[in-house]
């Protein structure tokens, strides 16, 4: 079966825990004990419904608040597929946790309280979205019920959202806007009664019909391993093991070797002992090459290089600031692309957003958590001129600041 | 003929994160339990790495009230895969009077387990722990990171994490930190079920329908057991029942059943409407049970 991750982002109290109670209760996917438990929760303060966005918060500090803190991932299912919830928080101040839960997802839903149309945090959750290039926006325009599930109010939140996308055009990405409303169930896995003049899917419908696995022209593996089993059986076995990318690898593809350019030829695909002509996108194999070149963790096998390819130690790139310590040029981290880890040096700041993303501010001297900027960047070591345009998985990396060691920065070569 | 891999989404993901442990750190150690998940974990770990062998050893932190089926189950897993086992075992922290055994009722040696861990992990300086934890499990689970830091302490700082994008997992520590790992993070319950089947892995005879002394407690079936507190009232007989979980013999209580294959327990499972947790005591403790045992340290 396959796996379909999914991030939610909306405001405080626009209903994003609802709704995702609502996707667990309409599928049947909250057990007995959990639903006895938000039945008794309900009955205790007072409500006449189901309070469903007990569904999910997750940590103590988070029950007393209110509010989500972290991401939290969430399961459910239907007969054909498997759903994984990334249950962002929207507030501010945790953007980078909200940006943890977007970027393995292929798809997000962003609410937006249908009283309320488009507002601050709704640029903040579009934009992170537009940065990581999410395949698909589900634009959930909830409490339709609030406003009389007038055709109006929807239509009028659509608009603003879309003059959002005019500024910052999504190409090759699909965006749905749907009418919901997540407390009675309207649109969400059920079509509603109560908005005839909506003829489009629901939110599951939608989900159901996105593809999980995309194929581009260029495979190519980020060996993570170098398997040498030195066992009678497998005397001279030398197999790169990792995870493939891009588009399937096939046995006797001819592959460049990166950065050493060096090349050679896929002998044999190996997983568990087996050998395959073919592996799809996703699997995470062992090849053995026909010749014998030096490979080391980190590099980078690839088929097909581009017709005006290029290794550099210069990058630009647009980030986001993850750390409470501010980021001063000059400075040096750790630089993590793929399975390959260098040091780097960050040359200049370009420039930042800001706060409602509408403008660029230039001869900015330092970088607060959460800030969004473009950075020139200088490596140890070069890496292929592929912006995340061009390729998601070799146009990103993370900064690792050296003395705490944590991930201070993701980025988005350019 | 041309043979083309299939894919399992979650096989390779959970085979990717190993990987990328083995790679990122010195002393790695896989922590197994003799469950389900854990034997799962482990059979991921083969594949990993085939045809070389696991290149780290597993850490089974004893408890002293295990099920008997399970600790012979490790043993022939250990023998047959020729494995490194280290046993940690609680009754030396009681022997030693570092920690105090529990008493009365609901007396368990699951909060024990989180010393005994701490101190196999400073004794042998593994830097990360692998365990077959599943975010679909509780609700304080469904908040870690793949990749999960923790202090020289052990704990786990719930509202202070790291923000980990992509599959770009950063292993980097300070000297006394370690990380906890979860290769199977995303799978659910069924997902490990349908993998056990269509893998044909061996499991506990206990996760199977079988004949036992129980008694009921609270709604709950526990096993009778010198391990197990029981009150005079409460009448031990013979039922028909297996276990949805394997903890520790004082914590995990068992649930009616009449399947006995893989057939029977996943068709049980996906008509069962209470979640897996459902029968493990120790969750029941408070509301945030998991999330206070998990900043001090337990798994």
């Amino acid at each position: 079966m396959d796996v379909l991750k999914i991030a939610t982002a909306g405001s405080v109290d626009d209903g994003k825990s609802t709704l995702i109670g609502r996707l667990l209760y309409d599928t049947q996917s909250l057990p007995t004990d959990k639903l006895e438990a938000i039945k008794k929760s309900s009955e205790k303060k007072g409500y006449d419904y189901l309070d469903l966005s007990l569904a999910t918060d997750g940590l103590v500090a988070e029950r007393e608040q209110g509010i989500t803190i972290d991401v939290a991932h969430i399961y459910f299912s239907t007969p054909d597929r498997s759903y994984i919830i990334a249950d962002s928080p929207g507030h501010v101040e945790y953007t980078r946790n909200m940006i943890t839960g977007a970027s393995t997802s292929k798809a997000s839903i962003i609410l937006i309280d249908a009283r309320k149309g488009v507002v601050e945090q709704t640029f903040r959750h579009f934009y992170i979205n537009h940065l990581l290039k999410t395949s698909h926006l589900i634009i959930a325009v909830n409490k339709m019920d609030l406003v009389d599930y007038e055709e109006s109010a929807f239509a009028k939140t659509e608009q603003q959202f879309r003059s959002l996308l005019d500024q910052h055009p999504l190409e090759k990405r699909t965006v749905h806007f749907v009418p919901v409303s997540a407390l009675k169930g309207e649109n969400v896995v059920d079509i509603s009664g109560a908005m005839p003049w909506y003829t489009g899917s629901t939110i599951l419908e939608i989900l159901s019909k996105i593809d999980t696995v995309e194929e581009s022209t260029q495979g190519f593996l980020q060996v993570q391993n170098v398997i040498r089993p030195k066992t009678e059986e497998y005397h001279d076995y030398r197999g790169f093991a990792g995870r493939i990318k891009g588009a399937h690898l096939s046995t006797g593809d001819e592959i460049t070797v990166l950065p050493s350019m060096k090349t050679s030829t896929i002998d044999g695909i190996y997983f568990n002992g087996d050998r395959y002509d073919e592996a799809p996108v996703g699997s995470s194999v062992s090849v053995t090459l026909s010749d014998e070149v030096n490979v080391d963790r980190g590099d980078v096998l690839m088929t097909q290089l581009p017709a005006d390819f290029e290794l550099t130690k210069t990058i630009q790139a647009t980030i986001c600031w993850m750390d409470s310590t501010p980021l001063r040029p000059r400075t040096k981290f750790h630089l993590q692309y793929g399975t390959q880890r260098m040091t780097c040096r960050v040359q200049h700041i370009l420039s930042k957003k800001s706060t409602d993303f509408r403008q660029d501010i230039t001869e900015v001297e330092i970088l607060e958590l959460n800030d969004i900027a473009r950075i020139q960047l200088k490596l140890s070591k070069p890496i292929p001129a592929i912006t995340y345009d061009q390729s998601k998985e070799l146009g990103r990396f993370i900064l690792i600041e050296p003395q705490s060691r944590n991930t201070a920065a993701v980025g988005f070569i350019e | 003929m041309p043979k083309v891999l299939p894919l399992n989404a979650l096989e390779a993901e959970a085979i990717y994160i190993i990987r990328e442990v083995v790679a990122q750190f010195e002393k790695p150690v896989l922590l197994f339990s003799g469950g389900k998940d854990s034997i799962t974990l482990l059979h991921l770990a083969r594949k990993a790495f085939f045809p070389a062998r696991i290149p780290f050893p597993l850490l089974h932190v004893d408890t002293g009230h295990n099920f008997p089926e399970t600790i012979d189950f490790r043993d022939e897993l250990v023998a047959k895969y020729d494995l490194d086992l280290i046993v940690a075992h609680v009754q030396d922290n009681i022997d030693a009077g570092i920690v105090k055994e529990e008493t009365g009722r609901y007396s368990s040696r699951n909060q024990l387990q989180t010393q005994t861990l701490l101190d196999a992990i400073e004794e042998h300086g593994f830097d990360a722990c692998m365990g077959g934890a599943r975010r679909d499990e509780e609700k304080a689970r469904a908040k870690e990171r793949i990749f999960s830091v923790r202090n020289d302490f052990g704990e786990w700082d719930e509202k202070n994490q790291r923000p980990e994008l992509f599959d770009l997992l950063n292993g980097m520590i300070e000297l006394g930190q370690n990380v906890r790992c979860f290769p199977i993070s995303n799978w659910t319950e069924l997902d490990v079920w349908n993998y056990i089947r269509s893998e044909k892995i061996e499991i506990p005879s206990i996760y199977y329908a079988h004949e036992r002394s129980v008694f009921e407690r609270d709604g709950l079936i526990w096993s009778d057991s010198p391990h197990v507190y029981r009150d005079d009232h409460e009448e031990v007989a013979i039922r028909w029942v297996r276990f949805r979980t394997v903890g520790d013999m004082s914590c995990t209580a068992a649930v009616a059943s009449t399947a006995i294959d893989i057939d029977t327990v996943i068709e049980e499972i996906s008509g069962s409407t209470i979640s897996e947790r459902g029968a493990r005591i120790d969750d029941k403790r408070s509301e945030a049970a998991m999330e206070t045992r998990k900043q001090q340290g337990y798994f």
